[in-house]
This record gives C-alpha cells, sequence and structure tokens, in this order.
C-alpha cells in the first residue's frame, strides 16, 4: 500500500493531468450535485459521496457517432470519427460504479465484442476511493459489494489526513508507478481502523437487509406472474429517468442524423420504459407500462442474472431511488415481489 | 385532515358513487411518497396517506383514470386545481367520470431542499406544520418548515381551489403578492451573453430522461415530436448543444400560454435544471403584453395567445424590448 498526504492531492492530480485526461467528482455550484469533470489546476476533488450521473458515461457515453457516410453520386463514403482512444484516468469512484463496469463489461465485452466500448475500457484507469458516509439509500453490500474495500484498477481510501492507495490490475501498478515519486510506502493500519468504524455505519443501513433470495430463475414465471406489477406500475411516468441514471442499464438505439449532406449514425442510451423500445414492424411488444416497467426489473433482478451466473444487474447505487419523480424504485419492487414469493 | 379525507374515501367507494381513489401511498422513509391508486377500504387504511410531504400533482393521472370504467376520486391541492382545471379546457380529461375533493395545503416540505443544507443519510422526516425533524443515520436535526420547502411553495401563487366537486378544510385565496418573477427579472436584466451562458450552463446538464415532460400536465401529447419518427424532431438523446438547447426551447414554447406554473417540471428534475424560469418567463411576457393571465384560473375563458384582438402587441415589440434586428 502506497499514501500520499492529503494536502498534496493536488500535486497527484496535477502530475496525472500532465500525461493524459484526469477525471475526478466536483462540486457543480448550479445543481448543488458532485459530477465528474476534467482536472485543471483549482479543481477541487468533491466530498459528496456519488456523483448525479453514474461513471459508466466514460465507456459507454449518452451519444457517440459511430461513423459518417457522404453521398456522392452513386457512391457512399465511409468514414470513420472514431475518437475513443484517449488515454485518461477517473479518480474517485465509489464502490457501486466500480462493480457496474463488470456489469457492462458481460455485455459489451462478449461475442460481438463492442470495439468502441473495449477501446474506452482499455485506455481508461480507474482508481476508486472507499465511501465512508453512505445515503439511506444505499444497498450495495445486498449485492456483496463491499463499500469500504471498492474495486477498480486502483482501490484508494481518505483516512485522516492521508490517501491511501494499492494497485489491483497491471493497469493500476502502472498507474502507481507512473506517479511512485509523490507516493511512500505505508501499512494498512489506518485503513483497517476506517474500514471498521464504516462497517459499523453499513450495518443500520435501512435497505441493508432487502432479501434478493425470491429473485432466482427457477422463479422467473412465477415473478413474471405477479399480481403485483400492476400497482407498481401505476403511476410510472414512463420517463425512463430511473434507466439514464442507472450505472448499469446497457441499452441503447443506433439511429442515423441526416445532416443533409450526409449521415451521422449515432448511438443514444434507450430505455425500457418507452413507447419504442424494442419497436418492431408491428409495434412495441409491450404494449403498456406496465410490460415496460416489469422488464426493467426482471431484467436487472432475474434475466441478467439467469444468463450471468447469478450475478444481479443491480448495484445498489441508490441512484433511481432519489430520481424517480413518483419515489417508484427497484428497493420498492423487491420489496414487493418478495412479500409475495 | 388524513383521517377525514380517508372516511371521506371509504364513503364514496363503499355507495359506489367511485370505483377508485387517486391519492397518495407511503414510503420507506416518509419522503417517497407514491402516486396510488386505491380500490378498497383496507388499501386506504394501510397505505393512504396525506401530510406536508405529498408533493406530487395527481391532476395528469386523470386523463387515463378518467376513461376508465365508473368514476375516480382524486385528491387535489389547490395548485393542482389549476392543472386540473387546464385539462378540462384541453379536453384531455373526461369530467364526468372523476370526482374531485379539494384538499388545503400551506406547502410542502421537499427533500431535495432539506438535502441541500447538508443533511445526508436520511431515513426519515416529519413535519407538524411548524417544524421538520430530520433523522439520518448520523444524527438528529430539525428546522422550520418554511426552510424545508422548495421555492415553488415558498412562491405559492393561490391557496384557492379553481375546481372541485367537495372541499375538505378552509378555503384559501390567490396569493397576490408572491414572488415568483424575482429571478426571471433577474435573468432578463443580464446582457444576452451572460443569459446565454446563464442557459447553457443550466441545460448542458440536461441528461434528456424526459422526466420534466412526462409529469408535466401541459405535456400531454397522444405522442411527442421528439418521440415520433415522421415529425423531422424525432430527438432520443442531444447529439450536440444545440439540440439540447433544442428540446427545451421547444417544450417551453409549447406549453406557454397552457402552463399553469405547477412547478413539477422543476421538482422532478433529476439535474437539478430551474426549468420553471423558462415557463415563467412566458407568464410574464403574457401578462406583460396581453394583460394579467393565469393558465388554469378559469377553464371557459379563452386564452390570449389563442385569441385575436385589435389590441395585440405587434411582433416589432421585439426591437422595442431590445432585441436585435
Ligand atoms: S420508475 Fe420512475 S423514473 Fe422510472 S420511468 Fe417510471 S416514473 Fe420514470
Ligand atoms: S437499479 Fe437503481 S440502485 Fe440499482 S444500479 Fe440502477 S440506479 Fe442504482
Ligand atoms: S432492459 Fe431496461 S433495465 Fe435492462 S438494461 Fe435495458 S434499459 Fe436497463
Ligand atoms: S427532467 Fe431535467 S434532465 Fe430530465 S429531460 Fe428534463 S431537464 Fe433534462
Ligand atoms: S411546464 Fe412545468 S410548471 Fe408548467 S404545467 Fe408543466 S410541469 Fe407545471
Amino acid at each position: 500500500m502506497f499514501t500520499l498526504p492529503v494536502s498534496k492531492l493536488n500535486d497527484l492530480f496535477a502530475a496525472v493531468a500532465s500525461t493524459r485526461k484526469l477525471y475526478l467528482p466536483v462540486d457543480d455550484e448550479a445543481s448543488g450535485h458532485a459530477e465528474y469533470k476534467v482536472w485543471h489546476e483549482g479543481v477541487t476533488l468533491s466530498n459528496a459521496l456519488n456523483t448525479a450521473r453514474s461513471a459508466k458515461d466514460f465507456f459507454f457515453p449518452q451519444t457517440e457517432n459511430l461513423v459518417d457516410f457522404k453521398m456522392e453520386g452513386k457512391t457512399i463514403e465511409v468514414i470513420d470519427t472514431r475518437t475513443e482512444s484517449e488515454d485518461f484516468v477517473v479518480f474517485g469512484v465509489r464502490a457501486c460504479d466500480a462493480r457496474s463496469f463488470d456489469i457492462l463489461d458481460r455485455v459489451f465485452l462478449a461475442e460481438p465484442v463492442d470495439s468502441y466500448y473495449k477501446n474506452r475500457r482499455e485506455h481508461g484507469v480507474i482508481v476508486t476511493l472507499a465511501c465512508t458516509r453512505p445515503e439511506e439509500t444505499c444497498f450495495c453490500t445486498v449485492f456483496g459489494i463491499d463499500p469500504t474495500n471498492p474495486a477498480g484498477d486502483v482501490s484508494g481510501w481518505i483516512a485522516g489526513e492521508n490517501l491511501y492507495l494499492s494497485a489491483n490490475t497491471e493497469k493500476g501498478e502502472a498507474f502507481l508507478s507512473s506517479v511512485s515519486k509523490l507516493l511512500a510506502e505505508s501499512d494498512d493500519e489506518a485503513v483497517k481502523a476506517q474500514q471498521a468504524e464504516v462497517k459499523e455505519i453499513l450495518k443500520k443501513l435501512p435497505l441493508g437487509s432487502l432479501d434478493l433470495t425470491p429473485f432466482k430463475p427457477e422463479n422467473l414465471l412465477k415473478l413474471f406472474d405477479s399480481k403485483r406489477w400492476k400497482d407498481l406500475s401505476e403511476a410510472c411516468l414512463g420517463c425512463g429517468s430511473c434507466t439514464f441514471v442507472c450505472p448499469t442499464c446497457q441499452c441503447y438505439d443506433i439511429r442515423d442524423f441526416d445532416t443533409g449532406h450526409g449521415i451521422k449514425r449515432y448511438r443514444c442510451w434507450d430505455s425500457c420504459m418507452y413507447s419504442d423500445f424494442t419497436r418492431m414492424a408491428h409495434g412495441n411488444p409491450r404494449l403498456t407500462q406496465v410490460e415496460r416497467f416489469r422488464q426493467r426489473f426482471m431484467h436487472k433482478l432475474v434475466y441478467y442474472p439467469s444468463n450471468n451466473e447469478g450475478i444481479y444487474s443491480c448495484v445498489g447505487c441508490g441512484r433511481c431511488l432519489a430520481k424517480c419523480p413518483i419515489s417508484m424504485n427497484i428497493a420498492k419492487v423487491i420489496k414487493a415481489l418478495g412479500e409475495e414469493a | 385532515m388524513q383521517s377525514e379525507m380517508i372516511k371521506r374515501a371509504k364513503e364514496l367507494l363503499a355507495s359506489g358513487e367511485v370505483a377508485r381513489v387517486v391519492g397518495w401511498k407511503a414510503g420507506e422513509f416518509d419522503y417517497d411518497i407514491t402516486p396510488g391508486v386505491f380500490t378498497t377500504a383496507e388499501e386506504l387504511d394501510s397505505a393512504f396517506l396525506y401530510n406536508d410531504l405529498c408533493e406530487a400533482n395527481l391532476s395528469k393521472y386523470m386523463i387515463a383514470q378518467s376513461r376508465k370504467e365508473g368514476k375516480t376520486l382524486v385528491f387535489l391541492k389547490p395548485c393542482d386545481t389549476y392543472s386540473f382545471s387546464q385539462l378540462l379546457k384541453e379536453h384531455r380529461i373526461l369530467r364526468e367520470n372523476v370526482y374531485v375533493i379539494g384538499v388545503p395545503c400551506d406547502g410542502k416540505v421537499d427533500v431535495d431542499t432539506v438535502k441541500a443544507t447538508g443533511l445526508t443519510g436520511i431515513c426519515s422526516m416529519t413535519s407538524d406544520g411548524e417544524t421538520v425533524t430530520v433523522k439520518t443515520l448520523y444524527g438528529d436535526s430539525t428546522m422550520s418548515k418554511a426552510d424545508a420547502m422548495s421555492e415553488r411553495c415558498i412562491n405559492c401563487k393561490s391557496k384557492k381551489h379553481v375546481v372541485y366537486d367537495e372541499l375538505l378544510g378552509e378555503e384559501g385565496d390567490v396569493v397576490a403578492d408572491n414572488h415568483r418573477f424575482d429571478m426571471v427579472e433577474k435573468i432578463e436584466a443580464m446582457t444576452p451573453d451572460e443569459r446565454f451562458e446563464f442557459w447553457r450552463n443550466e441545460l448542458s446538464r440536461c441528461i434528456r430522461c424526459n422526466a420534466c415532460r412526462n409529469v408535466c400536465p401541459a405535456c400531454s401529447c397522444e405522442k411527442c415530436v421528439f418521440d415520433n419518427e415522421q415529425s423531422g424532431a424525432f430527438n432520443k438523446g442531444a447529439s450536440d448543444s444545440f439540440e439540447e438547447n433544442m428540446f427545451h426551447i421547444i417544450r417551453a414554447f409549447h406549453v406557454a400560454g397552457r402552463c399553469t406554473d405547477c412547478g413539477e417540471c422543476s421538482r422532478v428534475c433529476p439535474q437539478n435544471i430551474p426549468l420553471h424560469l423558462l415557463n415563467r418567463k412566458f407568464i410574464k411576457d403574457i401578462n406583460e403584453l396581453y394583460g394579467e393571465y393565469q393558465a388554469g384560473e378559469n377553464a371557459d375563458e379563452r386564452a390570449p395567445l389563442n385569441t385575436f384582438t385589435t389590441e395585440d402587441v405587434e411582433p416589432s415589440i421585439v426591437y422595442e424590448r431590445g432585441g436585435k434586428q
């Protein structure tokens, strides 16, 4: 384990930023939220628990241009507009978001590999930061995530006056050696003490005892046919906020934008809450909001785990709890369906 | 008030006058209240709620609910009745299928406002009408209710119900001396460049989640232009700042003259974008150019933007007000 006084954080950021782009959570005055921003001299790390937008944007941005086409007479020129091969570092990712990358990897890195996503994954270094003040909406522990021991290429802790860093991957080792001049070797006493302290808080999390046992492949049909979907989804606005703030939602649409003298083919996030999601010639197979709403939770809690060795595609970050305009969310769904099962 | 409401709802359900009740349902942490439909006395007893934290405007749900078999009872706060009445004016709600009970409101406590004071880990939040008690993972605290209300309630435009079949509690009055245009005036006083900067800073945070549009009672089109591939304005995600601005500008124009200033758009925006300021600019302009007008106040009166009179302002007003030629 390596350490650096918090007072020297700026030197660390400057050293990293001298070789590549460095992103970190920064307080945004207008919104009152923390958001990832590019570091430059004068930018300071936010103290907020997490960013409003998740960290998935770094690998799976909300919109990205895939390719351009230019038409001239009968010829079509295909123009490669790819830009996703810049090296970058994301500092301060929380344990839940770090786990979300594993979930996205299973989708985008499976055959056929999504080369846009893969390039970004390869060029990005993730430095995580352990949580010390979880929110009431946090339930990452339910999914076996330890917020006091976050994953990532490098795991980080801010305990007392010091930052502690420990590499988990080759990329992480290389990152630490690139800034080794600033780091000193250290034992992990302070980190252990902080972990013990935060674990006491984690025990008190109101959603820490959500029971996932009913959500298993054998129960697929029973859950699918539950009578509860109707009342749970009754007030849903079909807005898609829950999917867009979610670090693990992975659905996208590919569209062509006619610029007048060519085509820009882009992809953008999509949401199973939308009426045109997976639309086919005859329309959306999910006719009403009840089925669309059910899809979101069945996917996270049953379909995805059925295809991925039991791993749920929710990391308990709590963003959808805080952001749904009608305060309907995955925690309420888990409780309601669990009561029934 | 809550017990009176449950009592009336039960009576109306039992007599068969209404088939269902639309109200607010309790959540996990006091503040996470969900609009809900109740069909039995048991459901009402177990989850129906009305308190200082019931922020959601239930009027838009009546578009769908009024098309169901039998009458639907809905509880509306004063500001919600303006949205309801505007929807009636637009022929979106089948009035004969709705039973409206107006309920009093002296301002709602808003969890985001409370969070903005720095409190985190809020497990419970209760209000006695004067003081809000907040219990968090890191200790308890209290604050005055006024400090826990969002801007829309601080600047409430009316405590009066403009449409109802029955009222519970005391009827209030229009609040004439609210300060809802103060921030609009500040933005008007900016230079065009400052103003552009202000809005870019706000709108650049938009994640196009559509919460503002979908919650808005004025946004009730069967198919929104942004969801319609044939419209030429189809747009699921903004690819650049132009499209980011465009969505909001088009939406603001489309609700102009119909927006009642219910404040739901700003309440639900996950990115805390002050969308109400766009709508209030239109409201203020309509007031100044066509005479005082409050959308939703009167379901029978013609709206200024839909009515032609010889007194109407000329388009050249733009230059007189300092716009560029
Ligand atoms: S669950 Fe909530 S956030 Fe998700 S679509 Fe429905 S209303 Fe919107
Ligand atoms: S479903 Fe909600 S809690 Fe789970 S990962 Fe997505 S946003 Fe976070
Ligand atoms: S199907 Fe729905 S819940 Fe699943 S990843 Fe796609 S948008 Fe998210
Ligand atoms: S609710 Fe906010 S973030 Fe969502 S589309 Fe509207 S302005 Fe954008
Ligand atoms: S634009 Fe906003 S304030 Fe106006 S009616 Fe719609 S939600 Fe209400």
